[in-house]
């Protein structure tokens, strides 16, 4: 396994964000998305500074990658990489249409000193929106936006065992929009977006799994932002902010209505670069 | 019963993903079957492990459908590659890499889409015609231009080792040769196989050596010959010098063949026999000039049963039917047995091995020879399908002959 940053780690983190200045609804690559219901670009841009600002409160370091016109969801940088250690695994979209995203984030990542790991043969995957990494485990989603053979790639990279999940349900076309691993060897998640063999296989991963009701998974509340033991998820969920707070955690509404006319909210605004402190100290894992 | 199947692998954590059982359990779910033909297990908890799967269905729709299932789950065809074709730079030599072939029946994958290789025989190359069809192709073949199928991808040899449809008769036996097994029920098995070769349209071909005229066992294979059961002979020079030897003399390499005994001067009358039918100018010659009226060759021409005499260095004459360019010999044979049924190897070594090297493993192959090694070698030079019978000839030929009286 990777070992945790010893020196200069952020204490809460460091994250890569993306202002919305282009983001807007173009083309239609999920059920979601619908190019009738365009984004307004005003409040777009407050409800991404509110998230901005509660992070940077929340004590997590933020860095920015320079918006492009024509490139809207360059937004939902949780799509850019999946960063280990030193290296970032390159996205490879499965879409044209965010394939312009590419270069962007991989000229960001060097500049950043990265090294830059591209997977082999073009298969598709798209970041931490469908790997994380959980203590000594990558856990990826595949199907509708990943290919399952670019795991055992990231299993390599990372030097650990990567775990599999298929993904059902459309709506939930990536990880991220419907798992969300917590500090404590806990996750929360919706099991209707997962077969049983994906729910048994991260059950062997991690000790507790806290399923959410379906209408506040349709609101996005697995895509929330985890720093130590605050959560900073959508508005109007409070089934699953109480959930959270039962298990000891610490709950942030955050209004991202504006992003998730694309499907996306604070998770797929948010890549980690570096994971908070307490992340790598506190593992908990069922497994270990 | 499954007829179609498809190898594929699965790497990457499929135990701890239960991502194998899930594929397992789709190809069921699907209406298929599967074996595990290798599986390797990580042993540490990063390490990986690896699965390759026969998956089997009852037909292609289904298996297209199982297979696109788990493909899903990352489960790779083996030979998901279109096969690699490169052009031949020098008449008559294979590219570097060349695929060389078993006598199986194989397919190529060009374009996405299984071609059968056509005339499927041993030892060979595959040559991609611009139409897509595939074959088959020696040395000889080979011109400048044409492309041949380099490496391993995208190329699948049937396995002979599930029944295919009419080959029942010959489930009985294996090609396990002992002088000790029941020659009867052989025998019998040999003659049934004969018989469906015959309904099944197909043809017989009996490769000889010249121990069948030694031990007096022509007359039955002139039996078998007006009987119908002998489409097409492959011989040498010595089994019709001593046919015609016979014929015309009543001696084989001198010996008597009624008697047993030596006759004078006898090593001679092969000579002044093959002589002969020089004078006439061919075997078809000899018999339409009245010269020759009994035996095998004899029996060939009276009933358009087609032969091949390929030639050899120690041959005496030879007589004029005997085709002494080896290669003109081996391609005429190969085209004349294309669509045999049954190859029937009788007391000849090098002939079989020959004729076993052209025929696809289906051909039903039976050997019969006095050296149970022959059987042996037949099947160590690649002829796995063929079944043997160590018995002298006269005897064996006597017993079949039974199975087809009347």
């Amino acid at each position: 396994m990777i070992d945790p940053p010893q020196t200069d780690l952020p204490e809460r983190g460091r994250i890569l964000m993306c202002a919305p200045e282009f983001y807007d609804v173009r083309y239609e690559i999920n059920p979601w998305m619908s190019i009738k219901r365009p984004a307004n670009r005003r409040n777009a841009l407050a409800q991404w500074e509110f998230l901005y600002q509660s992070l940077l409160e929340g004590g997590a370091q933020i860095e920015l990658v320079e918006p492009v016109d024509g490139v809207p969801d360059l937004v939902f940088t949780a799509n850019a990489g999946l960063v280990i250690g030193n290296k970032a695994v390159q996205s490879n979209f499965r879409y044209p249409e965010r394939q312009p995203e590419e270069p962007v984030f991989r000229a960001w990542f060097e500049r950043a000193g990265y090294e830059v790991v591209t997977i082999p043969d073009r298969l598709a995957f798209e970041g931490e929106g469908d790997a994380f990494v959980v203590g000594n485990t990558v856990i990826a989603g595949y199907r509708f936006r990943s290919d399952i053979r670019t795991h055992q790639f990231l299993g390599e990279i990372a030097g650990m065992e990567a775990v599999s999940v298929e993904l059902t349900d459309p709506r939930f076309y990536h990880l991220d929009t419907c798992f969300c691993p917590l500090n404590g060897g806990m996750a929360f998640y919706f099991p209707g977006a997962f077969d049983d063999y994906g729910i048994r296989a991260m059950q062997s991963v991690i000790a507790l799994m806290l399923p959410i009701p379906e209408e506040e998974a349709l609101r996005f509340a697995c895509n929330a932002v985890v720093l130590d033991h605050d959560v900073y998820l959508q508005k109007d969920c409070p089934m699953t902010q109480e959930l959270l707070s039962e298990h000891g955690f610490t709950t942030h509404e955050v209004d991202l209505t504006e992003f998730l006319k694309a499907g996306g909210s604070a998770k797929c605004l948010t890549l980690f670069l570096e994971r908070p402190r307490s992340y790598w100290a506190d593992e908990g894992q069922a497994s270990l | 019963m499954p007829v179609e199947t498809e190898v594929v692998e699965l790497h990457g954590h499929i135990i701890d993903s239960l991502t194998l059982p899930k594929v397992l359990d789709q190809i069921l779910k699907s209406d298929g079957s599967f074996e595990i033909e290798e599986m390797r297990i990580g042993n540490r908890r990063e390490d990986t492990s690896y699965a390759r799967i026969r998956v089997e269905a009852a037909d292609q729709a289904v298996l297209t459908s199982i297979l696109s299932t788990i493909k899903v789950q990352g489960a790779e065809m083996l030979h998901e590659k279109d096969a690699e074709l490169a052009a031949v730079e020098q008449d008559g030599v294979f590219p570097e890499g060349f695929y060389v072939t078993t006598n199986l029946q194989t397919f190529v994958r060009l374009g996405g889409r299984w071609a059968p290789v056509q005339r499927p025989r041993m030892d060979c190359g595959i040559i991609v015609a611009d139409d897509g069809t595939a074959r088959t192709a020696r040395f000889g073949h080979l011109k400048r231009g044409d492309n041949v199928v380099v490496g391993d991808a995208g190329v699948k040899v049937q396995p002979l080792d599930r029944p295919v449809a009419g080959r029942g008769v010959f489930e009985f036996m294996s090609s396990a040769v002992s002088a000790e097994k029941p020659k009867g029920a052989l025998i019998a098995g040999i003659a049934r196989a004969m018989k469906a070769t015959r309904e099944e349209g197909k043809k017989i071909v009996l490769v000889g050596g010249p121990a069948i005229v030694h031990t007096g066992g022509a007359r039955h294979i002139v039996a078998l010959i007006e009987k119908g059961y002998i489409d097409l002979l492959f011989a040498g020079n010595a089994l019709a010098a001593h046919d015609i030897e016979a014929a015309l003399v009543g001696t084989s390499l001198g010996v008597n063949i009624e008697e047993g005994t030596p006759s004078n001067e006898g090593h001679e009358n092969h000579i002044r026999a093959i002589n002969a039918v020089r004078r006439c100018g061919g075997i078809r010659q000899a018999v339409e000039q009245g010269l020759l009226t009994s035996g095998i060759m004899h029996a060939c021409i009276k009933h358009d049963v087609d032969f091949v005499l390929a030639g050899s260095i120690r041959d005496d004459g030879p007589l004029p039917d005997v085709i002494t360019d080896v290669i003109v010999a081996q391609e005429t044979m190969a085209q004349k047995v294309a669509d045999a049924g049954l190859a029937l190897m009788i007391a000849t070594g090098l002939h079989s091995i020959a004729v076993g090297n052209m025929l696809p493993a289906e051909t039903r192959t039976v050997v019969v020879d006095i050296e149970a090694s022959l059987v042996t070698k037949v099947a160590d030079r690649g002829t796995h399908q063929a079944v043997g019978l160590v018995s002298d000839v006269e005897p064996f030929l006597n017993e079949l002959l039974a199975y087809f009286r009347d």
